[in-house]
C-alpha cells in the first residue's frame, strides 16, 4: 500500500467518523429530522437511499457480468431507475410511509405483521430475512475484498477479514444508525467515482461512438464455450429461444434466460421488496420528500449500475486493443496447472513436473508493477500467442499487452480456466485507469460497500432481535438489544465464512438469489397489503410460503447453476445435478425461480384472499388511516 | 446507430437515460406537491424509531 493510498484512507474514515460524530452530537439520523417535524434535503435523501441500494455487488459483481455477457444487461439499469426509483418513489413509497407510521411499524417484517394482524406472520418474515440476508452481504463484503484482493496483492482470504474487520469497527462506532450525512458523504463518492469511470473510459476508446463502435467489431472474439450459449457480441442481445428438448445445440439460449429472468428481472423487480429500502420510506416526512428525492435519485442510479454496465462491457475493448502494462516483466514462464478440467483452480505444478506435459498445464506471463516493492507478490497474465512483451532496456520498464478480453484477463492463480467475472471490474481499474484514480474508486467501494451493509446488518440484526425474539418471547427492550447485536454480529460472521467458501462468479448470482427469492416471498403480500382492503391473513401467509417454498425448490432442484453448487440434488438423485426429465428442454434449468415463484404467489394471494373471509372491518378501516380498534 | 450492433441494446440504452430524464421532470413537476402535515402518529413513530431501534445499534 502506497502512501497516497493510506492518506486517502485515513481522510476518508476521519471524514465519515467526523459526519457521524456530527450526526450523534446534533442528532442527525432521519428519525431525528421526522422528531423535529422537518425533512432532510431531497438531495440528501436520494444520495442516502442511493447509497443504500447500490453496492459494491452492482459495480464489481454486476459490472463484471457485463463485461463477461455486454451492454443488454443495461436492461437492468432501465428497471433500477423505472422499477427502483420511479415506481417505489411515486407509488409505493408514500403508502409505505403512512400505513407503517399509523401502525407504528418500524421494521419490514412488523409491518406485515401490523397489516395482517398476524405475530406468525412478523416471525416467519424476519426469518427469512436473518437467514438469507448473509448471502446477499457476502456478495457486497466479496466486492470490496476483490478491489483489495487485487489493488494490493494479498489473498481473498486476508482482504475478507480485512473488510470484516472494517465492517466491525463501523458497526461499533455507530455506523449502522443511518446518520444521513454520513450516507450522503459515501453517496457523493460514488457518483464522483463513476462519473470519472465513465468519462476516462469513453476518452481512452475514443468517444462514445467509437467506443462503442470497438466492442461490436469484437464479436467475433467471443469464446466458443459463450457462443454455444448464445452470445453474439458484446452490443447485442443473447440468442433468445427455447431450445428443442434433446437437440444438439440445446445451451444455445441459456445465457438469453439467465442475463433477462435471473439479472435484470431478479435484481430489477426484487428490488421492491427489499426489506432495508422499504422501512427507508417510513423516514421521510411526506410525499413531497418522495417527489423531490425522486429526481436524485434517477439520475444517481443512472451514474451508477448505467455506468458499471457500459465500462464493463466496453473493457473488453480496451483490454485487447489499449491495454499496454509498464511493468518489470519476471517471467514469461511461470506455469499453473488445473487438477480438474474447466472447474480445477489453478495451482502452481509440483516441483520437479514437466509443466508442457502437465494435464491442465497453463502459461503465465509473471510481472510486478513499477510502484510494487521487489518482495511483493506477482501478478500474472494468461500468455497467448498474441502476447507481446517488448523488454525496457536498462532502467526502462518493459511494456507488456496481453490483447485478452476482459474474462481471459481475469483468470490467473486461484481461478479455473474459466476465468472469474468479479475480478474484470478491478483488472480494468488497475490497468486502464491512473493510480491515484485507483484510490477514488477504492473509496468508491468502500463507500458503496459500507453503506449498504450498515442496512444490511441493521435490517438482520432487528429481524432477529424485534420480530422474532421479541415476537416469540414477549421479552421486551433488554433483552431485545442483546439478541439484536448478537443477530449483527452473527450476520457479519455469516458473511465472511460464505465469502471464504463460494468465493469466485458468485457477488452477481447471489445477489439475484437474493432478491429474487424476496420478491417471490414478500412482493405479493406487501404491495397487495398497501393497496387491497381485501388482502388478508391467509393469503398472506399462503402467498409467502408459496413464493418462498416454490423459490427455495426451483434453485435448490432444477435451476442447475443454483443446484450444482448446493450440491443436495446430487445428494439424492445419485449424482444428478437436477430431477428435471432428460427428455425436456434444457431450457428449464436456467430459469430463473422468480418467473415461476412469483405468479405464483401473486395468484394464491388473490385467489385466497378472494376464497377466504375478508379481515375484521375495524381493523381493515385502521390498517387504512381509521382510529384502532377497541380491543 | 450509437455504435451499438442490436437494437434491444440500443433501446436498453436510450431508455436507461430517458428514464432518469422522467424522473427528472416528475420531480421538477411535483416539487411542491404532496407536502402532508406532521401529524403526532408521524412525530410519535420518529420517536420511538429514535429509542427503540437506533438505540440498539
Amino acid at each position: 500500500m502506497d502512501a497516497l493510498t493510506i492518506v486517502a484512507v485515513i481522510v476518508y474514515l476521519l471524514a465519515t467518523c467526523f459526519l457521524g460524530y456530527l450526526g450523534y452530537r446534533q442528532t442527525k439520523t432521519a428519525a431525528d429530522y421526522l422528531v423535529a417535524g422537518r425533512s432532510a434535503s431531497p438531495l440528501v435523501m436520494a444520495l442516502s437511499y442511493g447509497a443504500t441500494f447500490i453496492s459494491t455487488s452492482a459495480i464489481v459483481g454486476f459490472g463484471g457480468v457485463a463485461a463477461n455477457l455486454g451492454m443488454g444487461l443495461l436492461w437492468l439499469t432501465v428497471l433500477n431507475i423505472f422499477v427502483g426509483i420511479f415506481i417505489a418513489f411515486v407509488f409505493l413509497g408514500g403508502a409505505t410511509r403512512r400505513m407503517g407510521h399509523h401502525l407504528d411499524a418500524h421494521t419490514f417484517p412488523e409491518l406485515l405483521g401490523k397489516r395482517y394482524d398476524s405475530r406468525a406472520l412478523q416471525i416467519i418474515t424476519g426469518l427469512i430475512i436473518f437467514l438469507f440476508m448473509p448471502l446477499y452481504a457476502m456478495a457486497v463484503m466479496l466486492g470490496m475484498a476483490q478491489f483489495l484482493s487485487n489493488q494490493f496483492v494479498v489473498s481473498l482470504n486476508v482482504s475478507l477479514l480485512i473488510c470484516a474487520i472494517i465492517v466491525a469497527l463501523y458497526v461499533i462506532a455507530g455506523g449502522l444508525k443511518g446518520v444521513m450525512l454520513t450516507d450522503a458523504l459515501q453517496g457523493t463518492i460514488m457518483l464522483a467515482g463513476m462519473i470519472l469511470l465513465l468519462v476516462v473510459t469513453y476518452v481512452k476508446l475514443g468517444g462514445v461512438t467509437a467506443a462503442h463502435q470497438a466492442l461490436t467489431d469484437m464479436s467475433g472474439q467471443v469464446p466458443k464455450p459463450l457462443q454455444a450459449m448464445g452470445h453474439q457480441g458484446w452490443t447485442s442481445m443473447p440468442a433468445f429461444g427455447w431450445a428443442k428438448p434433446g437437440a444438439a445445440d440445446g445451451h444455445r439460449y441459456d445465457l438469453w434466460w439467465t442475463m433477462v429472468t435471473t439479472i435484470v428481472m431478479g435484481v430489477g423487480i426484487g428490488v421492491l421488496a427489499q426489506p432495508q429500502l422499504i422501512v427507508r420510506f417510513m423516514t421521510v416526512k411526506s410525499r413531497q420528500s418522495l417527489n423531490r428525492a425522486a429526481m436524485a435519485g434517477g439520475i444517481f442510479i443512472l451514474f451508477m449500475t448505467g455506468v458499471a454496465f457500459v465500462t464493463g462491457a466496453l473493457s473488453n475493448a480496451y483490454f485487447v486493443q489499449k491495454e499496454e502494462i509498464k511493468c518489470k516483466v519476471i517471467t514469461d514462464q511461470a506455469w499453473f496447472f488445473a487438477d480438474a478440467k474447466d472447474k480445477g483452480i489453478l495451482k502452481e505444478l509440483p516441483a520437479g513436473a514437466d509443466p508442457k506435459t502437465t494435464p491442465g498445464g497453463a502459461r503465465f506471463v509473471a510481472y510486478r508493477l513499477l510502484h510494487e516493492r521487489e518482495d511483493q507478490s506477482a501478478h500474472y497474465v494468461l500468455w497467448t500467442p498474441k502476447t507481446s512483451i517488448v523488454l525496457g532496456a536498462g532502467d526502462e520498464p518493459d511494456l507488456l499487452r496481453p490483447g485478452l478480453i476482459g474474462i481471459a484477463r481475469s483468470i490467473g492463480p486461484g481461478t479455473t480456466m474459466k476465468g472469474d467475472v468479479d475480478r474484470i471490474i478491478p483488472r480494468y481499474v488497475e490497468s486502464a485507469l491512473p493510480r491515484w484514480f485507483s484510490v477514488i474508486f477504492l473509496l468508491t467501494l468502500l463507500s458503496a460497500a459500507m453503506s449498504t451493509m450498515s442496512s444490511q446488518f441493521h435490517t438482520m440484526g432487528t429481524a432477529i432481535g424485534r420480530d422474532v425474539f421479541e415476537q416469540v418471547t414477549h421479552h421486551h427492550a433488554g433483552k431485545t438489544i442483546l439478541i439484536t447485536r448478537i443477530g449483527i454480529l452473527i450476520g457479519i460472521v455469516a458473511a465472511l465464512v460464505a465469502g471464504y467458501f463460494i468465493r469466485s462468479n458468485v457477488i452477481a448470482l447471489a445477489t439475484a438469489i437474493f432478491f429474487g427469492l424476496c420478491a417471490a416471498s414478500f412482493l405479493p403480500a406487501f404491495v397487495l397489503g398497501l393497496f387491497w382492503r381485501r388482502m388478508n391473513k391467509q393469503a398472506a401467509v399462503s402467498s409467502m410460503l408459496v413464493g418462498f417454498l416454490v423459490s427455495l425448490f426451483w434453485n435448490v432442484f432444477v435451476n442447475l447453476k443454483v443446484a450444482d453448487s448446493v450440491g443436495l440434488c446430487k445428494a439424492m438423485f445419485a449424482g444428478r445435478s437436477t430431477p428435471v426429465p432428460q427428455n425436456w428442454s434444457v431450457t428449464w434449468n436456467v430459469v430463473d425461480p422468480l418467473v415461476v415463484a412469483l405468479p405464483l404467489a401473486v395468484v394464491t394471494a388473490v385467489v385466497v384472499a378472494l376464497a377466504t373471509r375478508p379481515m375484521d372491518s375495524a381493523h381493515v378501516a385502521h390498517v387504512f388511516g381509521g382510529a384502532k380498534p377497541k380491543a | 446507430m450509437l455504435g451499438i450492433a442490436d437494437k434491444w441494446v440500443l433501446l436498453a440504452y436510450v431508455l436507461s437515460i430517458l428514464s432518469a430524464i422522467l424522473c427528472v421532470v416528475y420531480g421538477w413537476r411535483t416539487w411542491n406537491k404532496g407536502d402532508e402535515p406532521v401529524k403526532q402518529e408521524d412525530v410519535q413513530w420518529a420517536k420511538e424509531e429514535k429509542e427503540e431501534v437506533e438505540e440498539t445499534l
